[in-house]
């Protein structure tokens, strides 16, 4: 039977996300310049709450961007059968800007680096960084996260379901074991 | 595990095609299109794969539209424009598509004069076979540009009220429409010289309207037709200008449509014979968006289509 562990709940999520505003911000050297793009589509939900909350600390308008990935991923292959294409809007341009890429669980590292290609794709920014809510290790890729909320040691039956009110109702973190508990 | 690709290997017709399925393609279209608005129009969703355009029969518009649709997914393509005049039609379309597939190619896209060359292709062949027009049988990606086009208009597909004027009889595109309007709920008429509607094709569910002027007053939208110059060769229309009279879209006639009526065209116009310039580049044609939704419905049929790979290890045919 598989089993679950809350490992964020939502004031945890909320206070979480409040300090990867702050280190979003200390490690561009402000606000100003700033682009957030999430992936969709649980990342562009935590986006948009990382830019509200950039937006009220300084005062500064932070524009939001929506990236999907699929056209980009490496399995053609394994695409199912209603393979859905989400909408990817960059609503400034990213040539010479500071973009942040907002995810929310990093794990092989395969949709940061299918990210990476469709921003190139866009124009050159200055600095591309990576911020996640959860790193659960297992990269098949050398990319890193920048700004991580929470780190996770996870196996590879292991789920990190992230649940976010936008989409889901509720927030919340669990992750989801299979085998006996 | 897989459930398999969304379409299953080849594009024929929209015949064979579930509303469900239709749905998909036309939902697909949509963040495609976006693609094509892009400053650098390509995404590499089709990298690695091979693409052969195999056009029996002369086409500018649906081949560059494949071509453009081909190359905004990062395929490669191969165009093989050929004519079947002189060589005996079967044998030859599946020697020349067991060369193609013996260099290993992904997909073949075709063009051909012979209503079956499609279907008749794909049953012989591994590679995924996409359907741009075969005789008088089917043109199934005008049909769903033309769904995608109706669909952005109005919202939806179910309930509208589609009317098909001039040559059905020789049209692949209006079979096309009529499969896929049916079954996407819509209701469609078909309007023109009796001599070029087929009245077998009310045993699918629509109606005729005998004039012009009745389908107008009717219909949300007409697909108007394009009227061949050979038509009239072989008697089917008195003369060009007497059809003109008859069942032309004029600016005239326009007046007693409603407001919203669409103008859909698939092109190449015969301006002032089925329908006239003034309309054609008037405030009702969509003439211009079928055009840009031509290229998104393409590259969603690609897409889907790919997700299925051939699979070279249980190929019927290779060790025969």
């Amino acid at each position: 039977m598989p089993s679950a562990t809350r490992l964020l709940d939502a004031p945890a999520i909320a206070e979480t996300l409040g300090r990867m505003a702050g280190e979003i911000v200390e490690r561009c050297g402000g606000a100003e310049g700033l682009v957030l793009v999430g992936i969709q589509r649980r990342g562009v939900e935590l986006a948009r709450r990382l830019a509200g909350l950039i937006e009220a600390a300084h005062h500064h308008p932070v524009p939001l961007g929506k990236l999907d990935i699929t056209l980009y991923r490496d399995d053609l292959s394994a695409i199912g059968p209603r393979p859905r294409v989400g909408e990817t809007d960059l609503p400034v341009e990213i040539e010479g800007r500071v973009v942040v890429l907002v995810d929310d669980v990093l794990y092989t590292g395969r949709t940061v680096r299918a990210a990476l290609d469709e921003l190139a794709d866009f124009g050159r920014p200055r600095r591309i960084l990576l911020a996640v809510l959860i790193d659960r290790g297992g990269r098949e890729l050398p990319i890193q996260a920048d700004v991580s909320g929470a780190t996770v040691a996870t196996t590879l039956a292991d789920r990190v379901d992230v649940a976010v009110r936008e989409l889901d109702g509720r927030d919340e973190v669990e992750l989801v074991r299979e085998g006996p508990a | 595990m897989n459930p398999g690709p969304a379409l299953g290997k080849d594009l024929v017709g929209l015949e064979f095609l579930s509303a469900d399925q239709i749905r998909l393609i036309l939902d697909l279209a949509d963040p495609f299109k976006e693609v094509s608005e892009r400053a650098i129009k390509k995404v590499p969703a089709l990298r690695g794969k091979t693409i052969v355009n195999l056009f029996y029969e002369p086409s500018t518009r649906t081949r560059i539209s494949f071509e453009f649709a081909e190359k905004r997914l990062s395929a490669d393509t191969v165009n093989v424009a050929t004519s079947v005049s002189s060589i005996s039609k079967g044998e030859n379309l599946v020697d020349t598509a067991r060369n193609l597939e013996a260099m290993r190619i992904d997909m073949v896209v075709i063009r051909h004069p012979a209503s079956g060359a499609a279907q008749f292709l794909a049953s012989r062949i591994r590679s995924n076979v996409i359907n741009a027009g075969d005789g008088k049988h089917e043109h199934p990606t005008q049909g769903l540009l033309d769904l995608l086009t109706l669909r952005d208009r109005f919202g939806r597909i179910e309930g509208l009220k589609v009317a098909i004027c001039g040559d059905v009889l020789h049209s692949r595109v209006a079979r096309s429409n009529i499969w896929g309007l049916l079954k996407l709920g819509a209701e469609v008429a078909l309007c023109g010289p009796a001599t070029l509607i087929p009245r077998e094709l009310t045993e699918l569910g629509v109606t005729i309207i005998p004039r012009i002027e009745e389908a107008i007053a009717w219909a949300d939208a007409l697909n108007v037709l394009r009227l061949q110059l050979e038509r009239m060769e072989a008697g089917y229309v008195p003369s060009l200008r007497e059809y003109n009279r008859v069942f032309g879209v004029t600016r005239e006639r326009l007046r007693r449509a409603s407001k919203d009526l669409i103008i859909l065209h698939p092109g190449p116009m015969n301006r002032g014979v089925e329908i006239d310039s003034d309309v054609a580049d008037g405030p009702h044609s969509v003439i211009l968006p079928q055009v840009t939704n031509g290229v998104a419905v393409r590259m969603a049929v690609l897409y889907l289509l790919a997700g299925g790979a051939p699979d070279w290890r249980s190929a019927p045919g290779e060790d025969r």
